[in-house]
C-alpha cells in the first residue's frame, strides 16, 4: 500500500492473481453462512444469535460505521486517505446533540453533517493545498475534534442538565417506521398482524431465523437508517455513473493523467472530502439521535476507524462496505444484546474456520489451511471448555475481527492507486 | 505504401526553422520537417538527438525560441497541450497516461465525457469508442479494465483516447519500445488502417528495421540537426545508421590491454520476467579484473531489469550472478555491496542521493555498514566529512563545503559526488549506468581519466550507456542488448559506426546479412 | 556562512507561526463566550510561574517526553505507531503486576521492572509489524485496533488474573503494590512539589534515541528510508528488516511511558492511572518536529500549559480552551513546518548557487 513508508513488497513476488468475487459466490457464501447460523442456534438453543432484535440491534449499530466507511470511499476515491473520520464524527455527535436539543431533531441532522464537513475542510486544507502528509492531518483533527468537543460542552451544556462530558437529555426524536403485515406495523390506524414474529416464534429451522431477519429490518426503523441504505446504490450511481464522479475517481486513480486531459484535481479532491466530513458528522447525529438520546463523551468508540476497516474490507466499494458494516454492527449487536450468543458465535466461528482450512487444503494451500485449521480446533475447544466469554473479549470483538479481517485479505484488495499519494500539480512522479 | 509524390499538396505539418535551447544545450536547431496528409512519416535519431524536445514542441507542452510551425498550412501557436488538441494533434506517449483501475471506455472519455445533466451517458460513449475503434482497425472492448490489458492493447487505448478528442495527426513517441514482436505487427496494421482514414501518423523511433516496414516517409535528426529526409525505398538500414550515428566516430586510444585472466563478475543465462514480457532473457557475459565491458542499447531494451537482477534489487527468474567466485544470485543488496558491488545509478536524484541531506551523509549512501563511514555499529561523521572533502577536491565537485545539502548541488555536482563515491570505495567489480550524463564536458573527460585509472588498477566495470563515444572510447568489449538480449559482442577497436548502430537498432542481427 | 544561518533561522518560523496561532484563535474563542483573553494568560502565567508549578509541569513533561519520543522512532521512516497508546497501557500493567510479584535489590527492581515494560511493549507492537511485512496491512488501521484490544485485554486480565485480593470492602481494582525497593523517591523538591525521578532516566532515553537515530548505522539506515525510500533500497537497506526493528523499538520505549508514574506515585496499575498519553505523545512528537530537542520543549510547553489552565477553572473560564489551544498548536505547526520546508529548499538552493558560483569565478582568476 502506499500510505507511504517503504514499498515492503518491492523484492518479493507479486500477490497471485485474485479471484474476483462476483455476484454469484457472494450469494452462495451468504447462503452457508444463513444456514450455518441457523444450525448453530438450535445446537446451542440460544435464539439471540438470530432473533429479530438481534438483526434490529444490528441494523441500528451499522449504520454510523456505514456512513463512515461510506465517507471514507469517497476521500480515498479521490486520493486522499482519511484517518479524521473519528474526528469528525465526534464534531457530529456533538453537533448534532446541540442541534437536537436546540431546535430538534432535523436539525440536529443537519447541524451534525455540518459539523463533519468543517472538520473535513480543514483536513482538505492542509492535505490538497499545503500538502501536509495525509496521516499526520487526520491525526491532528482527530485530536483537535476532542478537544473541541470537550470545549463546547463545557460552554454549552453545564449548568443546562449537562456537563463537561455529556450534553442534556435530547428529548427531539426521529420518524420511525414499522412495516404493516410482516411486523406488525400500523395499517391506517389498525394494528396489522406481526406475520414475520409469529414464524419467528415457531423456532423452526432457517425459516424461523430468516423470518427473524427480515423482521428485525422492518421493525421500527428510523429514517436516518433508510437514508443510509439508499446512500448504498446511490453512491455506486453517482461514483461510478456520473461525469463528476468519474473525475472523482480519476483523481485518486491517475491524477496526472486526469490534470493532463484538463480535470480540476484539487477540486476534485476538496469535494471527495467534504462529503467524507459530512457522512461522517451524520454519522455522529445518527449515534446521538437515534442511538443514545444523548451525547456522551467518547460515544464514537472508534467506529471512525471501524469504518475505514469496513472500506478497506469493502474493496472500497459501496456494497462491500456495506456487507462489511454489517458484519460488524452484528458483532456488536451479540455484544450487547446476548452474552450467551456470542458463546455461540465462538462455535460458529470454530466450524467456519475448520471449513476454510478444508477449502485451502484442497486448493493446496499449506500455510493457508494449518493456519485455519489450528484456529479453528482452537475455537472450538474453546467454545468446549467455557461457558460464557469474558465481557472484556466481547469488547474487543469487533477490533479482533477487524485485524483478522485485514490480515485475511488485505492482498486481494485493490485501493485506489495512487490513495495517500500527496498530488502537487505540476510535479510529475514518474 | 504511398508516396509522398504530389508535391503541390499542403502539409499537414510544417515545421520551418524551429530552434529550442536550454541552459548549456541546444536541443533543436533550426529544424525542419514537413509531414503529408494522410502518410505515415517517422523521426529517427538517437537518444539525446533532439526528438522529444521536437515533439514536446509540436505538441504544445514546450514553445520553440524561433521558427513556425503550420498545421493544414496555417500558422499556429500552441500555448499548452490544449492548443494542440484542437487543433487536431493527438500525442500518444511513450510512458502511457492510463488508469489501471479504471475501464478502458472511462479512460478514454475523461475530461470529454458525453453525459445528460451530469450523468454519463454509457450508450452513447460505448457507441462512439466502438465506432472509432472499428472505424480504425483498433479492436478494444470498452468495458475491459484496463490493467487487465497487454501493453499493446493499452497502446491501443492511447491512440483512441485521441481520435476521440478529433485528432487527425497522431504523435507517436517510442510506440513499439514496451512491444512484443506480435504485437508490433498488430500496431502496424492498425496505423495502415489509420492511414487509410486519412490520419496523418508521425512516428517517433530509433529502430530502424521497423520504420523501414511502416513509414512513408523519414526524417534523420542528429545533435539537433536534421540531416536528411528520404524515402524507405530509396536507402538501406545500413545507410539510415551512419545517417543517425554520424561517420565520425572517436577512435579509442591505443593503450594497453589491462585485462587479465582473472574473471571477477559473471552472469550466465540470466533471465528476468515483467508480467508477461522477459525484460532480460538469456543474458550470459564475463568482467575480468582490468576490463571494462560496455553494454551498449538505446534506452528501454532491458538495462534496467539487467542491473537490477545483479545489484540484488530484484530476483532473477532465471540464471545465476557470480562475483569473484561465489555465487550471490540470492545474496541481499547489502551483502553484495558489502563484498565489493558498486553502482553508479542511472536516476541520480531518485535512486542514487538522499536530497535534503548534506553531501557527507550522501557519501556515505551505499556504504554505510563500511570505514570510514562507520566504526562498529557507530557513523564516523568525521570520517565522512574527511572522505567528502576528499572528494570535492578530487573530482571537482563546486561546493561550499561537506554540509551543503544535495538538492543545492547541480545535476552535474552530483553526479560528479556520486561517481567518486563509488570509485573511492574500491569495488571489485562497479556498474556504471549512464555516469557521464548532464556533465559538462571537462568533467565528463576527468571522469574517464578517473575509471581509465581505476581499470589500470584492477577494477571491472560494467558500463552502461547511450553514449556511443563513451562506450567505444572505454570499453575493452562490447555488448549490444536489445529487446533484453545480448545481440552482439563487438570489438571496439574496429567497430564501424554503422554497424554498432545497426545492431543498436535491430537492422542488423548477429549472424544476419 | 552567515547566509547559511539566516536560512537556519526561518525553522524559527514553525514554533513563531504556530504560538501566534494558538494564542490568536484561544483568544478569539475566549472572546466568543465574553471571557477576557488577557485575564486568562495573565492567571495562567502567574499560577504557570509558581513555585510549585515547575515540579508539576516536568512531571507531567516526562512521560509526555517519552510517548512522543517513542511515536517520532516510527515517524522519522512514514512508520505511524499510532499504537503507542495500547502499548503503554498494557505493558504498564504488566510491569506492575511482574514487579509487585517478586522482590530484588533496589537498582535490579528497577530496571527489572522496566525491562518488562520494554519487552510488553515490544511485543505488542511487533503485531503490527508482522502484519505490514507479511499481509500488507497498514500499520495506522492495525495499530487502532491493537489499541482497544490492549485495553479490553488489560482489563480482563487486571480483573481476573492481576488483581490483589481485595481488603474488606474495597472497591479499587489493582495490581498489588509493588515493594520499596521497586519504587523511586523523588529527586527533590522544588516549591514544596516532588520532583519525580524517573526523569534522570527519560533524559537518558532521549539522549539514547538522539544518539541511536543520528549517529548509528541503524539510524542512518532509519532516516534514509524515511527521505528516499528508493535510494535507500539500494544502497543496501532491507525494508523489511527495518519496519520490524523499527516497530520493535518505537513499542519498546512505549512501554517505558508509564514508569515514571508508576515508579514515582502509583507503584502499582490502578483502574485511575492516567491514559491517552500515547495520543498526547503524538502531538508532542509532531509539534516536536520528531527530534529528542524539540521533543522535549513541547512536551514542557504542553505539561506547562496543562498545569497553568488548571487555574481557569478558579476564575470562571473553561480549562478547556487549552485543548483547542492544544490541537490548534499541532495543526499549524504541521502546516508551518510543510511551508517553512519548502521556503528552506529554495533559500539554500539559492545560496549554495551563489556561492558555486563565486567559487568558480575565483577559479578562474587563478591561473591553472
Amino acid at each position: 500500500m502506499s500510505w507511504g513508508g517503504l514499498d515492503t513488497a518491492g523484492i518479493t513476488a507479486p500477490p497471485a492473481q485474485a479471484r474476483r468475487l462476483d455476484t454469484r459466490r457472494i450469494l452462495l457464501l451468504l447462503g452457508c453462512v444463513v444456514v450455518l447460523l441457523s444450525v448453530v442456534r438450535i445446537v446451542t438453543d440460544t435464539a439471540g444469535l438470530t432473533s429479530s432484535g438481534t438483526y434490529g440491534a444490528a441494523l441500528r449499530l451499522a449504520v454510523p460505521i456505514l456512513l463512515a466507511a461510506l465517507g471514507g470511499i469517497y476521500a480515498e476515491r479521490t486520493g486522499v486517505a482519511n484517518i479524521g473520520l473519528e474526528g469528525m464524527m465526534i464534531l457530529g455527535t456533538w453537533f448534532g446533540a446541540w442541534g437536537g436539543w436546540q431546535f430538534g431533531a432535523w436539525w440536529g441532522v443537519v447541524l451534525g453533517i455540518t459539523g463533519g464537513a468543517t472538520g473535513a475542510l480543514i483536513h482538505a486544507i492542509a492535505t490538497v493545498s499545503f500538502g501536509v502528509n495525509q496521516i499526520v492531518s487526520g491525526v491532528a483533527i482527530n485530536i483537535l475534534a476532542a478537544g473541541v468537543a470537550r470545549f463546547l460542552s463545557v460552554v454549552a451544556f453545564t449548568g443546562q442538565g449537562g456537563g463537561a462530558t455529556q450534553s442534556p437529555q435530547v428529548t427531539s426524536e426521529l420518524p420511525r417506521f414499522t412495516m404493516p403485515f410482516l411486523a406488525g406495523g400500523d395499517l391506517f390506524g389498525w394494528r396489522s398482524p406481526d406475520v414475520l414474529g409469529w414464524l419467528e416464534r415457531r423456532r423452526w429451522f432457517l425459516v424461523s431465523d430468516v423470518s427473524a431477519m427480515f423482521r428485525g429490518f422492518t421493525l421500527e426503523l428510523s429514517i436516518l437508517t433508510v437514508m443510509t441504505l439508499t446512500l448504498v446504490p446511490l453512491t455506486y450511481l453517482f461514483l461510478w455513473r456520473t461525469r463528476l464522479g468519474l473525475r472523482m475517481r480519476s483523481a485518486g486513480e491517475n491524477p496526472w493523467a486526469a490534470e493532463s486531459l484538463g480535470v480540476r484535481v484539487y477540486t476534485m479532491k476538496y469535494v471527495g472530502v467534504l462529503i467524507s466530513g459530512g457522512l461522517a458528522g451524520m454519522a455522529g447525529a445518527f449515534l446521538v439521535l437515534e442511538a443514545a438520546g444523548i451525547y456522551r463523551e467518547g460515544q464514537t468508540g472508534g467506529r471512525g476507524f471501524i469504518g475505514l476497516a469496513a472500506m478497506i474490507f469493502g474493496n472500497w466499494r459501496p456494497t462491500g462496505a456495506a456487507a462489511a458494516a454489517g458484519l460488524f454492527g452484528y458483532a456488536d449487536a451479540l455484544n450487547l444484546r446476548s452474552p450467551e450468543a456470542v458463546h455461540a458465535l465462538v462455535l460458529f466461528v470454530a466450524i467456519s474456520l475448520l471449513a476454510l482450512g478444508g477449502y485451502y487444503a484442497y486448493r493446496r494451500r499449506v500455510v493457508g489451511a494449518s493456519i485455519a485449521l489450528a484456529l479453528g480446533a482452537l475455537a472450538a475447544v474453546w467454545f468446549g471448555v467455557t461457558e460464557t466469554v469474558p465481557r472484556e473479549f466481547i469488547f474487543i470483538t469487533p477490533y479482533v475481527a477487524t485485524l483478522l479481517v485485514l490480515a485475511v485479505a488485505s492482498q486481494r484488495l485493490r485501493m485506489p492507486t495512487y490513495d495517500g499519494v500527496t498530488f502537487r500539480k505540476g510535479e510529475q512522479i514518474s | 505504401m504511398g508516396r509522398s509524390g504530389l508535391a503541390e499538396r499542403v502539409p499537414a505539418v510544417e515545421l520551418k526553422g524551429i530552434t529550442k535551447t536550454f541552459p548549456g544545450v541546444v536541443a533543436n536547431d533550426d529544424i525542419n520537417l514537413a509531414v503529408y496528409p494522410g502518410q505515415i512519416h517517422a523521426i529517427v535519431g538517437e537518444n539525446g538527438a533532439g526528438k522529444s524536445t521536437l515533439m514536446k514542441i509540436l505538441y504544445g507542452m514546450l514553445r520553440p525560441d524561433h521558427g513556425t510551425i503550420r498545421v493544414d498550412g496555417q500558422p499556429v501557436h500552441f500555448r499548452s497541450p490544449k492548443d494542440a488538441i484542437a487543433a487536431g494533434i493527438g500525442m500518444v506517449h511513450q510512458h502511457f497516461m492510463l488508469a489501471t483501475n479504471l475501464t478502458v471506455l472511462e479512460n478514454v472519455i475523461l475530461g470529454a465525457e458525453p453525459a445528460h445533466a451530469g450523468a454519463l451517458d454509457m450508450g452513447a460513449a460505448r457507441a462512439r469508442v466502438r465506432e472509432l475503434s472499428e472505424s480504425h482497425g483498433v479492436p478494444l472492448d470498452p468495458d475491459r479494465l484496463t490493467e487487465d490489458l497487454s501493453v499493446g492493447e493499452r497502446q491501443r487505448v492511447e491512440i483512441v483516447k485521441v481520435l476521440y478528442r478529433g485528432a487527425r495527426i497522431l504523435i507517436l513517441d517510442e510506440p513499439t519500445a514496451v512491444l512484443v514482436p506480435q504485437e508490433v505487427v498488430e500496431l502496424f496494421g492498425q496505423l495502415r488502417e489509420l492511414r487509410a482514414q486519412g490520419v496523418t501518423i508521425i512516428f517517433i523511433s530509433h529502430k530502424l528495421d521497423e520504420v523501414l516496414e511502416i513509414a512513408d516517409s523519414i526524417t534523420v535528426i542528429r545533435g539537433g540537426h536534421t540531416v536528411a529526409t528520404v524515402d524507405p525505398e530509396d536507402v538501406t538500414a545500413r545507410q539510415l545508421a551512419e545517417l543517425m550515428v554520424g561517420s565520425e566516430l572517436p577512435t579509442p586510444e591505443t593503450r594497453e590491454s589491462t585485462v587479465t585472466d582473472e574473471v571477477l563478475l559473471s552472469v550466465q543465462g540470466l533471465g528476468v520476467r515483467v508480467g508477461e514480457r522477459w525484460a532480460v532473457r538469456d543474458a550470459t557475459f564475463q568482467i575480468h579484473r582490468g576490463e571494462i565491458v560496455g553494454i551498449a542499447g538505446v534506452e528501454g531494451n532491458g538495462q534496467r531489469e539487467l542491473i537490477e537482477a545483479i545489484m540484488g534489487l530484484r530476483l532473477p527468474d532465471a540464471g545465476t550472478v557470480t562475483l569473484a567466485g561465489t555465487d550471490i544470485t540470492t545474496w541481499s543488496t547489502r551483502q553484495r555491496r558489502e563484498n565489493g558491488l558498486g553502482y553508479i545509478p542511472e536516476d541520480r536524484q531518485g535512486r542514487g542521493l538522499l536530497l535534503p541531506s548534506p553531501l557527507w551523509e550522501n557519501t556515505m549512501l551505499g556504504h554505510q555498514t563500511l570505514y570510514p563511514f562507520a566504526r562498529g555499529p557507530w557513523i564516523y561523521k568525521k570520517g565522512a566529512r574527511a572522505q567528502t572533502d576528499h572528494l570535492i577536491g578530487e573530482y571537482g565537485v563546486m561546493t561550499p563545503g561537506p554540509d551543503t545539502s544535495a538538492l543545492a548541488l547541480s545535476g552535474g555536482n552530483q553526479q560528479k559526488l556520486i561517481v567518486g563515491r563509488e570509485m573511492t570505495a574500491w569495488p571489485k567489480v562497479l556498474i556504471a549506468a549512464q555516469p557521464t550524463r548532464g556533465i559538462d564536458v571537462g568533467a565528463q573527460a576527468a571522469v574517464w581519466e578517473l575509471i581509465r585509472e581505476a581499470r589500470a588498477a584492477g577494477l571491472a566495470l560494467m558500463l552502461i550507456s547511450a553514449d556511443l563515444e563513451e562506450l567505444i572510447g572505454l570499453s575493452d568489449t562490447l555488448y549490444v542488448i536489445l529487446r533484453g538480449r545480448l545481440v552482439a559482442e563487438l570489438d571496439p577497436a574496429t567497430v564501424t559506426p554503422e554497424e554498432l548502430g545497426s545492431y543498436m537498432t535491430g537492422a542488423r542481427e548477429a549472424g544476419a546479412a | 556562512m552567515s547566509r547559511r544561518w539566516g536560512i537556519r533561522l526561518l525553522w524559527l518560523l514553525v514554533p513563531v507561526s504556530a504560538a501566534v496561532l494558538a494564542v490568536g484563535i484561544s483568544s478569539i474563542v475566549l472572546l466568543s463566550i465574553d471571557a477576557s483573553p488577557v485575564d486568562a494568560f495573565r492567571s495562567m502565567v502567574r499560577y504557570g510561574t509558581q513555585g510549585n508549578s515547575f515540579a508539576s509541569m516536568i512531571n507531567r513533561a516526562v512521560p509526555l517526553f517519552v510517548a512522543g519520543l517513542a511515536v517520532a522512532i516510527g515517524f522519522k521512516m512514514n512508520l505511524f505507531n499510532i499504537g503507542v497508546e495500547g502499548q503503554y497501557r498494557i505493558a504498564t500493567l504488566l510491569a506492575a503486576a511482574a514487579g509487585a510479584a517478586i522482590t530484588l535489590p533496589a537498582p535490579l527492581h528497577i530496571a527489572f521492572i522496566m525491562l518488562v515494560g520494554m519487552a510488553v511493549g515490544a511485543a505488542w507492537a511487533s503485531i503490527a509489524a508482522v502484519l505490514k511485512v507479511k499481509r500488507g496491512v497498514h500499520e495506522v488501521v492495525s495499530t487502532i485496533m491493537l489499541n482497544s484490544i490492549a485495553t479490553g485485554l488489560g482489563a480482563y486480565l487486571l480483573a481476573n488474573y492481576l488483581r490483589k485480593p481485595a481488603v474488606g470492602s474495597e472497591l479499587l481494582i489493582a495490581t498489588p503494590p509493588i515493594a520499596p525497593s521497586g519504587r523511586l523517591g523523588p529527586i527533590t523538591q522544588i516549591g514544596g512539589e516532588d520532583l519525580r525521578s524517573f526523569l534522570l532516566i527519560a533524559i537518558a532515553l532521549g539522549v539514547g534515541v538522539f544518539v541511536l537515530i543520528w549517529r548509528t548505522r541503524f539510524g542512518y539506515d532509519l532516516r534514509a528510508s524515511g527521505i528516499n525510500p528508493d535510494a535507500a533500497r539500494v544502497s543496501g537497506v532491507d525494508p523489511n528488516a527495518m519496519v520490524i526493528r523499527t516497530m520493535l523499538i518505537s513499542g519498546a520505549i512505549a512501554g517505558l511511558i508509564g514508569m515514571s508514574d508508576l515508579f514515582g506515585f502509583f507503584h502499582a496499575y490502578t483502574l485511575d492511572f492516567p491514559t491517552g498519553l500515547g495520543f498526547d505523545g503524538i502531538a508532542v512528537a509532531l509539534v516536536g518536529l520528531n527530534h529528542p530537542v524539540g521533543i522535549a520543549l513541547a512536551a514542557l510547553v504542553f505539561g506547562w500549559v496543562d498545569r497553568a489552565a488548571q487555574i481557569l477553572d478558579l476564575e470562571g473560564i473553561p480549562k478547556e480552551v487549552i485543548v483547542i489551544t492544544k490541537g490548534v498548536i499541532i495543526l499549524s505547526v504541521v502546516i508551518a513546518y510543510e511551508i517553512v520546508r519548502r521556503l528552506v529548499q529554495s533559500a539554500e538552493v539559492k545560496a549554495a548557487a551563489e556561492a558555486t558560483r563565486r567559487l568558480e569565478e575565483e577559479k578562474e582568476a587563478v591561473p591553472a
